[in-house]
């Protein structure tokens, strides 16, 4: 059997060293060797988003990537969002605007919007659509996830 | 997944070797969106080569006498992003910012659109109607191969035990051209194209006439599919001439020879091949007349 | 609105009910704190993975797991052998029902396999990458039989068995004829065929509406331990914790008392996670270990081997008289079951001509076996399918008459008084009110304009149940309330009951702090399902308030020296006659230590009061066509909720349940090749809507209060999935002109209708 590749990586803002096997995807790492456990895995084929992680700012489907593929990476993780002044403004304006049900796919919407307002500071309705139709959500309709996004676009421009 | 090694070459011939020490079931790793979901689904191999410190397999570049090269390893999103294919190749823009998610255009790049040679992948059309080639490295150096010639069935190309595709090479287009590529989907987003098809154009001086067309079609045959009589019906027609726009969109319809899955039917796939055909092809005069 | 009744408080000026207060549980939620089941680790945890059948219908000859055995890292491996017998015996489960015999045999495959995907076999390894290589070297040899697809086929006289022991129940009585029909069962009102004489206007159509899955984004799992002193701990993601304790212990033949049910945070259920697949399956490997085993479905597994629900077949038919009322209707209505029996043609029953008042029905339903999993409770489930056919049949009527859909639906509206088919009669409801609603709004006052674009109106009802549910809080001595409760919180629910318990004692909903527990730690709850949750054990914990209203009563009484009949609470405050004696509950809290110590409130109901819910649907759409492909422009949901306690929540239902009927008119469904294997198990090809392929949606809260709960709710989770399918078929026909009778309406199907209408061969 192949042996482990020694990976060094920064994952929210901290240098982090791991062994993983070739075969590992960077979700399992996150997951289960890092115990980073809010990306969630819903399909482990890149069709629904939510285990949404940004590599280099970049959001990308973990599930998809592997684990050696880490290597010299920066990676934000649903966990790496807010910061110890408190929730990102999408946190707080999903909460607000109720934009989540179950809470699943929450973690991977929030990543997805926050690399979408990273780059965009006032993105129409239609481009938040488009930028988060890699995210499935079962229970909301979408509806109070994009006002969500909306009213954290607006309130960071500000 | 089953267990393999994994190497990441710095150069072409680091590549090159590394495949030719290989048993064969080696998967090259460029981003991962077909080749991890396939080891997800069963595939078993012995190596995975990650392509992605290869400097040539990651460049994207434009000069204005050789055109647009495309590394095999760049990510959709580099590729549309790109000022250059924003205003001199949009049809690779429309191609690029429509597979799959964000998520996965940060991730999946053109070469593996090629390589994993899907009949219903949506790069090849656009590729091909603006004439592009590949440039496969092998043992023996590196060749090119049109894009048009470079599937051989579902799942094949030309590539040879011991080659991979380096770069996609795109010549500079003609002046008053343009090019359009679409395709059909149940949903908005994240689907499979039912079929889908590229068209391109140069028009006259006075842009009123075709003086030459491509037309390219997919998911509607074993490989995508240059329509040389779709681009002949255009060529010397005015821009406006709806007979020979619906010529050409016959010519699609009769090249198609698509099957039935639960992705579609014949003969949605065979109308659908009509329908797109000429709406890449109203596209591509469009995108002409404002060049 | 309503006056008081025996239930009904009939108050007007709620301080908490009503608001939008932050959810508990939202901030672990926002931030992946929350813990989920898959999110489960534990030192020592082994890895789980099922070996599922290729076949759809196929004998197991022989299964042979010596080599994944021998594979290094694999600890255990099982077959239906491992599981102890069961005979027949019906288990409730909350929505729906199981023999526990047809239960073990879908937990693992019992000599037949009955679907692509049926477990077969289980393995537990030290990681999930071996335990997925143990799978593959577990060799099974079958026997391969004919599928049975639909019911149709699956209802002929001569069609393969799926059981060879199944036998029809036919109005009640085992007619001891083998079939692949389970059950046939009818329900009667008037004379259904002197009103058919009656009617001026006849309308009969047949309908074909595709399986379907829940498509919750969490997949299934379960950890289980199982330790020496034989307690079994199990971690999950369910519905009800209780009825995975029950079902469990029954599977592996123990007490309940021995099973303890840790409902972990659950990522979406609609109906799909009430049944049991991995529990048991993880609690043997456990116990053969000695270690615990965790166990996550894949999305194949999830599509191929949960509970999707039912396709069916239904012919309707309804006959109008002069006056333009309805005045017959018939329904043959026949249901999936998949591979074992118990379908959802019976609720379906139920809600097809519920918001109508019709004195002559005839509904004849029918739940029949195919190769398919065994199909399970989806929102409102079998209403969507029913409210498909006799919407679109509403609508057809309505042009052929030239009055308006919503004119129509007032004037045939049934109210409080009216009967329904199948025996009920209806206290209070809100159907007219949305009707009426739904008339006067903006929406349906915009004209739409455009090529090919159309307006579709559809109406739905749920039934919504009550059931078991349990609560208990303890007031903390800064004035806060802990509050325990057993129904697993899908989409806010924690906050919801929290409120009504807040409610009662004047204090603010963050000042409630909510949990759910597993089964060792509150009393026995039922599922949350059947949009029971807010409207049950918001009312146990509304009991549960009142009991400690009660008590503190006493406590401020013993304060003050006086009798407990001379202390009042109003407004969160204590006082007496005497008016220097006021002490807010806080204050009162605070003092608990010197005054008796600590109070606690409990409750158990089992609620009967349970109010229907009624919706209305108004979507506006277009239609390519040259391609076949509806786009939805504009869509509003107007429902009755009786009492929005948490209206944000409420909207939130309304604006999920049309997003999933939306995604199952267009695009969604089990697509079989013809030997019977699923060929879109995945999210790519079971097409979900994306947040692009939706607009906003408009939502109407109607508030009409259900006479049997202390504050007017009604469930409203399940009904805004009823009316999508049939509001989009109509505004379909409103925009091209062709009437869709088969779900889903895919861009392929809608270009077939426009070709058969246009005459056109589809490739001029």
């Amino acid at each position: 059997m192949p042996g482990k590749v020694h990976v060094t990586t920064t994952i929210n803002g901290e240098s982090v060293e791991f062994l993983c096997e070739p075969r590992q995807t960077i979700l399992e790492v996150l997951r289960d060797q890092l115990d980073l456990t809010g990306t969630k895995e819903g399909c482990s084929n890149g069709n629904c988003g939510a285990c949404s992680i940004l590599v280099n700012g970049e959001v990308i489907d973990s599930c998809l990537m592997m684990g050696v593929e880490a290597e010299g990476q920066e990676i934000t993780t649903i966990e790496g969002v807010a910061s110890a002044d408190g929730l990102h403004p999408l946190q707080q304006k999903f909460l607000e605007h109720a934009a989540l049900q179950c809470g699943i796919c929450t973690p991977g919407f929030i990543v997805a919007a926050k690399a979408l307002l990273d780059q965009e500071s006032d993105p129409s309705e239609e481009r938040i659509r488009l930028y988060l139709a890699g995210n499935l959500c079962r229970c909301t309709g979408y509806d109070k996830i994009v006002r969500a996004v909306q009213d954290a676009a607006s309130e960071m421009a500000e | 997944m089953n267990a393999f090694d994994y190497a990441a070459p710095q150069s072409v011939d680091e590549a090159i070797s590394l495949l030719s020490a290989g048993n064969g079931n080696i998967g090259m790793l460029a981003g991962g969106t077909d080749l991890i979901a396939q080891l997800k689904e069963g595939r078993k191999i012995d190596l995975m080569i990650d392509l992605k410190q290869i400097p040539e397999a990651t460049a994207l570049s434009f000069d204005e006498d050789s055109g647009l090269s495309i590394g095999a390893a760049t990510p959709c999103s580099k590729i549309y992003s790109y000022d250059v294919v924003q205003s001199r190749y949009p049809a690779l823009v429309d191609c690029t910012s429509l597979i799959g998610s964000i998520q996965i255009q940060n991730r999946g790049t053109v070469g593996g659109n090629f390589c994993n040679a899907s009949p219903a992948a949506d790069t090849p059309p656009a590729v091909i109607v603006l004439g592009g080639t590949c440039r496969i490295a092998g043992p023996n150096g590196t060749r090119e191969v049109a894009a048009e010639d470079f599937f051989t069935g579902p799942g094949q190309s030309v590539l040879q035990s011991g080659e991979f595709l380096v770069s996609i090479q795109v010549p500079t287009p003609a002046a008053n051209s343009g090019a359009f590529f679409l395709r059909f989907i149940p949903r908005n987003e994240m689907d499979i194209a039912v079929a889908n098809a590229a068209a391109s154009v140069v028009l006259d001086s006075d842009k009123t006439t075709i003086q030459e067309a491509r037309v390219a079609i997919g998911a509607v045959a074993p490989t995508p599919l240059l329509i040389a009589d779709a681009g002949a019906a255009l060529v010397g027609k005015a821009v406006d001439d709806e007979d020979a726009i619906e010529a050409a969109c016959a010519a699609s319809r009769a090249a198609a020879r698509p099957i039935s899955d639960m992705r579609g039917t014949i003969e949605q796939r065979i109308h659908l091949s009509g329908v797109l055909t000429r709406r890449a092809i109203q596209g591509a005069i469009q995108r002409a007349k404002e060049s | 609105m309503a006056t008081k009744t025996e239930d009904y408080l009939g108050i007007t000026d709620y301080k908490v009910i009503g608001t939008r207060p932050i959810r508990h549980d939202g901030v672990d939620k926002v931030v992946g704190r929350a813990k989920y089941g898959a999110d489960i680790d534990m030192a020592g945890m082994l890895h789980g993975a099922v070996v599922r059948s290729p076949h759809a219908h196929a004998r197991i000859e022989s299964i042979d797991t010596s080599k994944a055995e021998a594979l290094a890292g694999v600890k255990a491996v099982i077959t239906v052998e491992d599981l102890p017998l069961q005979e027949d015996k019906i288990e409730d489960l909350g929505e729906g029902a199981a023999n526990l015999r047809h239960l073990r045999a879908n937990v693992l495959a019992d000599g037949k396999v009955l679907y692509h995907g049926h477990a077969v076999a289980a393995v537990a390894a030290t990681d999930i990458h071996t335990a997925q290589e143990a799978v593959d070297l577990i060799d099974v040899e079958y026997e391969v039989l004919q599928p049975v697809l639909t019911v149709q086929e699956a209802m002929e006289e001569d069609a393969p068995l799926l059981l060879e022991d199944q036998t029809t129940q036919s109005l009640g009585e085992d007619t001891g004829q083998k079939s692949n029909v389970c059950t046939h069962f009818r329900h009667e009102l008037g004379d259904v065929e002197k009103g058919f004489a009656e009617a001026e206007l006849v309308i009969e159509r047949e309908f074909d509406t595709a399986t379907v899955h829940q498509g919750y984004i969490e997949p299934q799992n379960a950890t289980a331990l199982w330790a020496a002193d034989d307690q079994i701990t199990v971690w999950c993601s369910t519905q009800g914790a209780f009825t995975v304790r029950e079902q469990t212990a029954q599977i592996l033949d123990v007490p309940v008392s021995q099973v303890k049910v840790v409902p972990m945070e659950i990522g979406g259920g609609f109906g799909g996670k009430i049944r049991i697949y991995l529990e048991p399956l993880a609690a043997i490997l456990s116990r053969q270990t000695g270690r615990p085993v965790k166990m996550v479905m894949s999305r194949t597994e999830v599509l191929q081997a949960t509970g999707p629900t039912a396709g069916s077949y239904i012919k309707c038919k309804m006959g109008i008289d002069k006056a333009g009322k309805i005045i017959a209707a018939y329904a043959y209505m026949a249901y999936e079951s998949g591979g074992f029996p118990g379908s959802w043609a019976a609720p379906g029953a139920m809600c097809i001509f519920a918001p109508y008042n019709i004195p002559n029905v005839l509904i004849d339903g029918y739940e029949v076996l195919v190769n398919k999993p065994q199909t399970m409770a989806y929102r409102a489930p079998g209403a969507t399918n029913a409210a498909f056919a006799s919407e679109t049949i509403i609508d057809e009527i309505c042009e052929q008459l030239d009055v308006d859909p919503l004119e129509f639906r007032l004037n045939n509206s049934a109210r409080e008084g009216t009967r329904r088919a199948d025996g009920p009669v209806y206290p209070r409801i809100g159907n007219e009110e949305c009707v009426k609603t739904a008339l006067s709004s903006e929406h349906y006052a915009t004209q739409l304009s455009g090529k090919n674009r159309g307006r579709g109106i559809a109406s739905g009802f749920w039934f919504n149940v009550g059931l078991k549910s349990s609560a208990a809080a303890s007031v903390n001595s800064d004035g806060t309330v802990s509050l325990v409760e057993g129904s697993t919180d899908i989409g806010g629910t924690r906050t919801s009951i929290a409120m009504q318990l807040a409610e009662v004692l004047g204090i603010r909903a963050e000042d409630v702090k909510p949990q759910v527990a597993d089964t060792d730690s509150i009393g026995d709850t039922d599922v949350t399902g059947g949009s029971r949750t807010t409207f049950a054990t918001g009312w146990a914990a509304y009991q549960c308030a009142l009991d400690i209203k009660e008590q503190l009563i006493k406590r401020a009484a013993k304060l003050w020296e006086i009798s407990a009949d001379d202390v009042v609470f109003d407004d969160g405050t204590f006082s007496s006659s005497d008016s220097s004696k006021t002490i807010s509950f806080k204050d009162l809290a605070g003092m608990l230590d010197e005054i008796g110590g600590p109070v606690m409130g409990r409750a158990t109901v089992n609620p009967s009061g349970v109010g229907g819910a009624f919706a209305v649907m108004i979507v506006d759409i277009e239609v390519d066509t040259e391609t076949g492909k509806v786009e939805i422009l504009r869509v509003s949901m107007i429902q009755d909720a009786g009492k929005a306690v948490y209206p944000s929540y409420v909207e939130g239902q309304m604006q999920g349940g049309v997003a999933q009927g939306i995604g199952w008119a267009l695009n969604e469904e089990y697509a079989y090749n013809g030997d019977g294997l699923l060929a879109n198990a995945s999210l790519l090809d079971y097409r979900m809507p994306t947040c692009l392929d939706l607009p906003m949606i408009e939502t109407h809260i109607v508030e009409v209060p259900n006479p049997g709960h202390p504050y007017g709710v009604r469930g409203v989770g399940e009904v805004p999935i009823v009316p999508p399918a049939a509001a989009v078929a109509n505004a379909i026909y409103d925009a091209v002109g062709v009437r869709m009778t088969n779900l889903p309406m895919s861009p392929a199907e809608v270009l077939k209708a426009l070709w058969a209408k246009n005459g056109g061969t589809g490739t001029a």
